[in-house]
């Protein structure tokens, strides 16, 4: 029972306050990420977000971690985070199966300005690995809603072919959406792989993309610095470019202090920036 | 201004007691610190400093958020009660008030942390002066004047009495309460007791320390000056000062498994410690030169940069007296003064 002060109604329910939510659906996407639904225990949404926009998902007796949402707001039945197994809590997370339950608080955080900066702008998207994550949110988006904006390229990379989460959806989604390019890339032949083989900051430059356009680039932190600087040799500026910084959390509410660099809280000021943002940031992300 | 002979002090504190909550500097195994007020209580107003600020009577060091509990296999949450008793801390000094003020910033601003505010609409400051302020101390360079304290009511020792003074709705409302106990009277005992008060201030060593350079432009000038590698290595990442520090604030949230569910607390944290940012994905400062300079970035340019010039640093001198290793905010701005930088 949430508690209610007599002197301040305000306070009626903390941020750091979690709502219950029920797993709805497993995928296993890759041999370590897995992407799980979540719904609220009486069905619909926990909460409604932007893309970019994290939640704190929590088990409880073992810890709790921000994630980001990878479902698109405009799906109006159930958000989904996938997660890569790599820690204490992912692990735990892995172990879940249909109809467990969970704790979940958000959405946190600011989110790619859909329907500012990029409405009506050409987009390409640059994501390595677990990277798609955050940007899947934004592609649906943008595919649902689609006269907004211009042209779409997506280029997407992993270590292998089995890396490459939410493969079903670029195949028979993304590939065939009228105006979108999908540019795969994995980092080493494979057998049964007759796509392009290479990592994703060389294939970026081969590919020559016109400076027409913006830029949203999530990665492992070494993608996403050979991939700024590949853009920067395309043409593109650093305002033209947004990303996503991740750093420990703990509240979410800019007050614990764990994601504070400079004068930002990667938490409520993050976690979407400018790479023109970023360049004013001491160099500690 | 009303006053009361030191004499009836204890039956002003029994009075306050029998209200609510009382808290004020007890001395406990040779150390005073904000503890209850209780009859056998040995009350210590005269330590000028009180080894932690009180801080923790509004933001203790670790308490309940929720609770959470899982009946055949459906979880629930219980959020933990928040305060809802009016409380007096008496004896706070100008540089611990202050230190609440700097914690409002981060507690208060949207979204409000509903267990902080709780404490702070349910609690009456009755602050002190610092009859001897000491060594240690630097107030002044924040704007602080230890000689006229901030709080809802503001008192001050002078000859055989105490005098007091409210300066707030609340503090009206805690005067009434105990109007009997308290004799009304003229200012120039206080104002005497001020006079003397700043003599001592003026003799103090760190009574010129200057925050100049420091601030918010401080954000881009300091950040990547060499002098944080030379003034880092005796730092021995106990985390003293921050355990100690009035504004001090950043926290950790843990869970505490109570065997028949779970309990999440909210703990003090350090930004000193090595794991505090450290994640499965990495650490974003891996050494401690990076966790020291962050420390001292926040509370002197990144903090004021963020809360219109206010610093995160009230100079009550705790780091001063406390660091094992003789480390300490005043050496780090002497460091940058001379240097220039």
């Amino acid at each position: 029972m949430m508690h209610e002060c007599t002197c301040n109604p305000g306070y009626m329910r903390d941020t750091l306050i979690p709502q219950v939510g029920i797993i709805t659906d497993i995928r296993e996407e890759t041999p370590d990420v897995k992407t799980f639904r979540v719904n609220a225990p009486g069905g619909g949404k926990l909460f409604e977000h932007m893309p970019g926009q994290c939640a704190m998902v929590c088990l409880p007796g073992v810890s709790e971690a921000m994630f980001s949402i990878t479902s698109s707001p405009t799906n109006k039945e159930y958000q989904e985070f996938s997660i890569k197994r790599c820690g204490q809590l992912t692990d735990q997370l892995h172990t879940l199966q249909v109809g467990d339950e969970i704790l979940v608080r958000g959405p946190y955080g600011n989110h790619f300005p859909v329907e500012t900066a990029l409405k009506g702008q050409n987009l390409l998207f640059i994501a390595g690995g677990i990277g798609l994550a955050p940007l899947r949110s934004v592609i649906n988006y943008v595919l649902d809603n689609r006269e907004n904006y211009g042209t779409v390229d997506i280029l997407y990379g992993s270590r292998s072919a089995d890396d490459l989460v939410q493969r079903k959806e670029i195949e028979e989604v993304w590939s065939k959406a009228p105006g979108v390019n999908v540019h795969l890339t994995i980092d080493r032949e494979q057998e049964g792989w007759d796509g392009h083989v290479g990592f994703v900051p060389s294939y970026l430059k081969e590919l020559n993309f016109d400076t027409n356009k913006v830029a949203l680039l999530c990665g492992p932190p070494i993608m996403i610095k050979f991939c700024l600087q590949g853009l920067k040799e395309l043409g593109f500026s650093n305002e033209q470019v947004y990303t996503t910084l991740e750093l420990r959390m703990k509240c979410g509410v800019g007050k614990c202090g764990r994601c504070n660099i400079g004068t930002k809280y990667v938490c409520k000021d993050g976690p979407v920036f400018r790479f023109d943002e970023i360049d004013e940031l001491p160099n500690e992300y | 201004m009303y006053r009361i002979a030191k004499t009836d002090i204890p039956s002003l504190l029994a009075a306050i007691a029998a209200k609510g909550d009382l808290y004020l500097p007890v001395n406990t195994a040779g150390k005073t610190n904000f503890d209850a007020w209780s009859e056998d209580a040995n009350v210590d107003l005269d330590t000028l400093k009180t080894v932690r600020s009180g801080k923790d009577i509004f933001f203790p060091q670790s308490e309940n958020l929720y609770s959470c509990n899982r009946t055949d296999g459906k979880l629930s949450v219980t959020a933990a009660e928040l305060e809802d008793k009016d409380f007096v801390v008496f004896g706070m000094k100008a540089c611990d008030v202050r230190g609440l003020a700097v914690l409002d910033q981060v507690f208060l601003s949207d979204p409000v942390d509903s267990y902080y505010a709780a404490r702070r609409e349910h609690g009456t400051i009755v602050s002190l002066a610092c009859s001897k302020p000491d060594t240690s101390c630097f107030c002044h360079a924040f704007g602080i004047d230890c000689a006229n304290p901030e709080g809802d009511v503001a008192t001050w020792f002078a000859g055989e009495y105490l005098y007091w003074l409210p300066k707030t709705e609340k503090g009206e409302a805690l005067t009434a309460a105990v109007s009997s106990l308290l004799e009304s009277t003229d200012e120039k005992a206080v104002e005497e007791a001020k006079a003397s008060i700043r003599a001592i201030q003026e003799k103090l060593p760190l009574k010129d320390l200057s925050l100049d350079g420091w601030g918010a432009e401080a954000a881009k000038t300091k950040f990547d000056s060499p002098l944080w590698e030379q003034l880092y290595k005796p730092c021995l990442a106990c985390g003293t000062c921050t355990f100690v520090c009035p504004t001090c604030q950043c926290y950790d949230i843990k869970d505490y498994n109570t065997g028949s569910g779970v309990q999440r607390l909210r703990c003090w944290d350090s930004c000193m410690y090595s794991d505090f940012t450290m994640m499965a994905h990495g650490n974003n400062r891996t050494s401690q030169m990076q966790r020291f300079r962050q420390r001292f970035m926040h509370k002197l340019a990144y903090f004021p940069a963020n809360n219109g010039g206010m610093f995160s640093c009230v100079g009550c001198g705790r780091c001063v007296d406390k660091c094992p290793t003789h480390l300490n905010i005043v050496k780090v701005i002497k460091a940058f003064e001379k240097e220039g930088k």
